[in-house]
This record gives C-alpha cells, sequence and structure tokens, in this order.
C-alpha cells in the first residue's frame, strides 16, 4: 500500500487513480486496504467502501481466476453474441471468471470481448471456446 | 530505409494500430510484414472496419487479412484480398471528413504527421484572436455539443468565460458508454493531439488553466495513447496542464455531473442542476464539460472559420457527424458526413444493409437510451430537431442494425435491465422503475394480461420520463416505448393498436 499512496497526492480527488491502482496490485480492495486509505486521505471508512461498492470495476473480495470479459451490449447482441454464452461458460465452467461488459467500442466487429487490455473480435463459437482455453 | 541484406528499398506498409484492428489480428498481420522483411508504419484507421486488418502498400490495400495472405501480397499475388486504391474508396470519397480528415493517413503519437498535416494551426490562430474572437467563431460555426444533447458549444463556452472562479477547468467526457459508438476512441487512438489541441483552444477561450481527459477504462488502448500524446505535446500547450482520469465501468458516469462527482473521488451520482457545470463544476470551479467529439471538431474550425463549418448541415444541425455504423451491418466503420443524410442512406447505401444478408427489421440510434426506428421512417434526416420530432434521438450518432432474427420484447427488456444495472440509484423512477419494467416486460413475454401490463409499462414510462434526474431513467422510455409502438406484434399485441 504504502508505494501506491506514495505515488498520488493525499485528496479525495485522487481515490479513484489509488483503487485503480490497488485493484490492480492486489485483486481486490480488502477492508485493511479501506481502512489505510481513509486514514491516508482523511475521508472516513464508509466514504471509501461508498465508492467502492458504487464502481463496477472494484472487487471487493479476491478472485484468483483467470477472467475474460464480453460484451453483451445491443450491437454485439446484434451481432450475435448471446448465441455463443452457452458455448462460453461451457468452456470457462468454474475455472475461469466470465464478467459482462456493455461495450468496448468494437461494435461494428463484434462480437467482442477483452482479457487484461488486450481485445478480440468477430468472436465465434470456435475462436471464443479457444480463448478461454487458453486463459 | 534499405533493407541491410539486398541493398534494396524497404517495401513500406500501413496497419493501423486502432483497437478495432488489434481485435481483428493486426499485430500478426504486421509482424509477419516484418518478418516478411517490410518496413511497418502503424498509423490510425481508415474506419472501414470491415476490412480490418488493413494493410497498405504504396497507396493499394489489401484487407481483410491475416498473416497467411502476407506472402501472396508481396509476390503480386494478392487480388483477392486487394481493394485498389483506399483513398478512392467509395466509402471514403462519399463522406466529407472534417475531424476524421487524418484517419488512416498519420502516425498517431508522430508529432512530424501531425504538424504536417495542419495540426496546430488551429491553437495557433486561437492564441493570435483572444478569447471573445474565439468564443464568437466557436458561436458561428454551430457547432452542438456531440456528446448527446446537442447544446452549442459556443454558448457553454460563453457562460464559463464569462464566469469568475479561482481555477477554470476544461473536462473532455471520453467515458464513450453507449454501445454503437467508438467515434471517441478513434480519435483518442488515431488522432489524439486533435483532441489536445481542441481542449487548449478550449481552455485559451475560457480562461482554465487545466483539463482533465475522463476515459473509461474499457479503453485502454486510448488510455495509452491519450498519456503518451499528453507528455509529448506538454510544452506545445503550456501552461495549460492536461491529465487523464480513468473511469470505473459505470455507465452513468457519462453524465456531465456525474462524471464531475467521480473526478473529484465520490461516488458517481448525478447532481441536481442548477447550478450548471458552467458555473459551479469541479471543485465547485466553471467548467467547460464537452464530450471528445466537440473538442476534436473545434481546431479545425479556429483554422478555417465559423462560417466554412456551417456551411456543412442544414437547419440548426451544422458541421458534419462522424456517424458510426455498427451491430450487423456489411459495411461497419467511421463514416463522417454533414448532416442531413438520411438513415435509409446511411444504412443501406452506405452500410449495405446486414452482414448476416437477412433483412433489416430494426435500427437504434443514439445507443441504449436512443428509439428503435423501423425501415418505414429510413427517410428521416440526420437532424437533431428531425429525430427529435420523431421521438428518437441522435444522441451520439451510433447506429446500430439488427436483421429480422431480433426480438423487440427482449430489446426492450434488456433496456429496462441495463437502466437498473447501471442507475446510479439516486432518484426513484430510474432505480425503482427499471426494475418495475423488468418484471412487467417478463410477463407480457410470459402472456399474461398483455394489455393491461403494456399500458402498466406506458404509466411507468410516463413516470421515468419525466420525474428522472437525468436521461437515464429519462430516455429510458424511449427504446421500450418505441419498440412496442413499431412492433406491438412482438409483445403479443395486434398489429392495429400500433396507430393508436
Ligand atoms: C446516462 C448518461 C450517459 C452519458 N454518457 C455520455 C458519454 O459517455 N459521453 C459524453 O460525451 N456525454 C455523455 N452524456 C452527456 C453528458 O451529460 C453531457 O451532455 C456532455 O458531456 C456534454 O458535452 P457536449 O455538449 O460536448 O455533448 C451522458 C448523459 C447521460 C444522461
Ligand atoms: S456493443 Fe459490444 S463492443 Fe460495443
Amino acid at each position: 500500500m504504502e508505494p501506491i499512496l506514495a505515488r498520488h497526492r493525499a485528496t479525495q480527488d485522487s481515490l479513484l487513480p489509488i483503487l485503480h491502482d490497488v485493484q490492480a496490485e492486489f485483486g481486490h480492495i480488502s477492508e485493511d486496504a479501506i481502512r489505510t486509505i481513509a486514514e491516508a486521505l482523511n475521508l472516513t471508512r464508509a466514504e471509501v467502501y461508498g465508492v467502492v461498492s458504487f464502481y463496477h470495476d472494484f472487487r471487493s473480495q479476491p478472485d484468483p481466476r483467470p477472467a475474460i470479459k464480453i460484451c453483451r451490449a445491443e450491437a454485439c447482441q446484434a451481432r450475435g453474441i448471446e448465441a455463443l454464452m452457452p458455448a462460453i461458460e461451457a468452456a470457462a465452467g468454474a475455472r475461469v471468471r466470465v464478467e459482462t461488459t456493455y461495450c468496448l467500442g468494437l461494435c461494428s466487429v463484434g462480437p467482442a470481448a477483452m482479457i487484461g487490455k488486450d481485445v478480440h473480435a468477430r468472436l465465434t463459437e470456435g475462436s471464443v471456446g479457444d480463448l478461454v482455453n487458453s486463459l | 530505409m534499405t533493407d541491410p541484406a539486398t541493398g534494396q528499398p524497404k517495401i513500406t506498409v500501413r496497419i493501423s494500430d486502432d483497437a478495432a484492428a488489434l481485435a481483428c489480428g493486426a499485430d500478426a498481420v504486421a509482424a509477419a510484414f516484418v518478418k516478411a522483411g517490410c518496413e511497418v508504419q502503424r498509423v490510425s484507421s481508415w474506419g472501414m472496419h470491415w476490412l480490418e486488418p488493413l494493410a497498405e502498400i504504396s497507396g493499394i490495400g489489401f484487407g481483410p487479412i491475416t498473416a497467411a495472405d502476407v506472402p501472396d501480397i508481396l509476390d503480386g499475388k494478392g487480388d483477392a484480398v486487394c481493394i485498389g486504391p483506399v483513398a478512392a474508396h467509395p466509402f471514403i470519397t462519399r463522406q466529407q471528413r472534417l475531424t476524421f480528415a487524418r484517419a488512416g493517413k498519420t502516425r498517431p503519437l508522430s508529432l512530424e504527421d501531425y504538424s504536417a498535416t495542419g495540426g496546430w494551426d488551429g491553437l495557433e490562430k486561437a492564441r493570435s484572436m483572444g478569447p471573445q474572437a474565439i468564443v464568437q467563431t466557436v458561436i458561428d460555426s454551430g457547432l452542438r455539443g456531440r456528446g448527446g444533447a446537442g447544446f452549442p458549444a459556443g454558448i457553454k463556452w460563453r457562460t464559463v468565460a464569462a464566469a469568475t472562479g479561482t481555477q477554470k477547468y476544461i473536462v473532455c467526457n471520453a467515458d464513450e458508454g453507449d454501445s454503437g459508438t467508438f467515434a471517441d476512441r478513434m480519435v483518442m487512438e488515431g488522432d489524439p493531439f486533435m483532441l489536445i489541441e481542441g481542449m487548449a483552444i478550449a481552455a485559451h477561450a475560457v480562461g482554465a488553466g487545466k483539463g482533465y481527459v475522463y476515459i473509461r477504462s474499457e479503453y485502454p488502448h486510448a488510455i495509452a495513447k491519450m498519456q503518451a500524446a499528453i507528455a509529448a505535446c506538454r510544452d506545445r500547450i503550456a501552461p495549460f496542464e492536461i491529465e487523464v482520469r480513468v473511469g470505473a465501468g459505470a455507465y452513468v458516469c457519462g453524465e456531465e455531473t456525474s462524471l464531475l462527482n467521480s473526478l473529484e473521488g465520490k461516488r458517481g451520482e448525478v447532481r441536481a442542476k442548477p447550478p450548471l457545470p458552467a458555473l459551479q463544476g469541479l471543485f465547485g470551479q466553471p467548467t467547460v464539460v464537452n464530450n471528445v467529439l466537440t473538442l476534436a471538431a473545434v481546431p479545425w474550425i479556429l483554422s478555417h472559420g465559423g462560417a466554412a463549418y456551417a456551411d456543412y448541415g442544414m437547419g440548426r444541425s451544422l458541421g458534419t457527424m462522424p456517424v458510426q455504423l455498427a451491430g450487423n451491418i456489411k459495411h461497419g466503420g467511421l463514416f463522417e458526413i454533414a448532416f442531413g443524410v438520411t438513415l435509409g442512406e446511411l444504412v443501406n447505401d452506405i452500410g449495405g444493409g446486414t452482414a448476416s444478408g437477412r433483412p433489416v427489421k430494426a435500427v437504434q440510434v443514439g445507443g441504449p437510451l436512443g428509439a428503435y426506428i423501423p425501415p418505414e421512417q429510413f427517410d428521416l434526416p440526420f437532424d437533431y430537431e428531425a429525430f427529435a420530432a420523431a421521438d428518437a434521438l441522435i444522441g451520439h450518432a451510433g447506429i446500430t442494425v439488427f436483421d429480422d432474427t431480433v426480438q423487440m420484447a427482449a430489446m426492450a427488456r434488456f433496456a429496462m435491465q441495463f437502466c437498473a444495472v447501471e442507475s446510479c440509484g439516486k432518484c426513484t423512477p430510474c432505480r425503482l422503475g427499471s426494475t418495475r419494467g423488468i418484471e412487467t416486460i417478463d410477463r407480457i413475454i410470459a402472456g399474461e394480461n398483455i394489455a393491461d401490463n403494456v399500458e402498466l409499462i406506458r404509466d411507468l414510462s410516463e413516470t421515468m420520463k419525466f420525474g428522472s434526474l437525468c436521461a437515464l431513467g429519462g430516455f429510458t422510455p424511449y427504446p421500450v416505448m418505441s419498440a412496442i409502438n413499431h412492433w406491438p406484434e412482438d409483445f403479443g399485441l395486434p398489429v392495429r393498436l400500433a396507430a393508436e
């Protein structure tokens, strides 16, 4: 936590950048992290917790499984993502976390998915199955 | 560049490094050309996404290709994937590219390319003319906010310029959450200096010292390019400073007051208006909040004049709109054209109809809060007022095409579900109305008391429309009611009810 806090100003507007760093470093934002951040920024724990719980990107529980983000917004629906979901769920099983996201800005070449920072488009049952299996 | 082995000049191949190209496999294609001894330049995308990955050699395009096509192309046997001269492709020649003039042509992070193509001309001009004249030029251009509401940009700037505060801010809204849109992403990844220049001009016009670009976390490539671009041109825009801030997966943070709360490190809840952000925005100070496309249009307007921009378009919708063709469409991508083009021209003539080859059943314009429009209304011109009169919105100008396999009751349910998932929770009509909406549509889909339940949805829609704090709850009725009104049969209603 120390190096992360040292990278940012100790003001409330640093809260999201700090939470992003904590999430990236530890995979979730723990009770302990919330307490430390609250002290550093002179906020209440409830205030920090309120922010953590508001945003979809922040997790309060660890989940070490590899993850794939699948876009299930309108344009990817129009290009057939829903028909691929059973195959994706089957390939993922309990081993891979399948997250829903609404739009990756790849709406002309969907169905689209993201793994970490890597983007994938024109998914088919075969290609998305391979992606999940490669995780 | 020459090849050290042969002494022959290396062949230069241009391939985009835009996220859409990457997602379609551009890196593997680029690596194959490098391996074959070519010099590869990574450029912005032309916006012809169905052709990505697209490789350009001496102006001739090949796409969509994979690494396996590379040897044939280099052997002069690439006819099957050759599209001819890229710049002469009808999808490009039919456009009026002002904001996307550099698309496909320059290396996104090359200051050299940027300067050589008119970059910084607008800022130089702005610095020579003074704040009031800049604001007047933007007012004269007729430029309206491209983020959805269509508010005149110059008027907003005038308000901020006249306001007093210890510090003023320029906030660029790059949250681009609407499904069916990617123009902001393409600007940030393909021509980041143009956006920075637009922000610097805005700062000069209103007297702002600091700017933020709030980019959604789903756009890691745009974030990286913007950070690199800002670092590369720091001196050019000084003393104005820009910082990138990353969203955290909340659609509602695209709403400007929610975005400001998020920048301040708070829950992204919507603020009641007034006060307007122009007067009391970020940290309570006068703030310009503009969409990426609004700010990106400004350098062209400054260097060519407000009147030149206003020459494009119709009525009170002036200039050009970077339209995004998405969903089940044959020729998807970025199509910038003056306002006034009809929906049918965009979907059928330019977009080539559906990718599946089946008939078009519906298009949704303006993202998840936009209406579904049937082909019978394809003569609708792209014009803010014409769309409003048809109970539809242009929004961020994303057009999502659906073929005849779509079930409109399912899409209406999705609209309510999206609103429920993304509601900031501050107002009841949005938070609870959307959940009631899902339950009620589920009953309709199950065939229970259809007529009564549809009436219930109509009432609920009215409540959400007029009682919500922002357009998330306020506009969700657009996709829902347009689906019911245009496709009553998909809800188990007799077609006849549609006319009522
Ligand atoms: C739920 C909701 C989401 C929005 N999302 C965006 C967005 O992602 N990008 C954007 O520029 N404007 C978005 N807006 C519109 C903004 O509130 C605001 O009107 C806009 O940033 C002003 O800039 P402009 O005048 O240049 O369009 C959204 C509005 C609502 C109600
Ligand atoms: S809707 Fe899936 S990427 Fe935009």
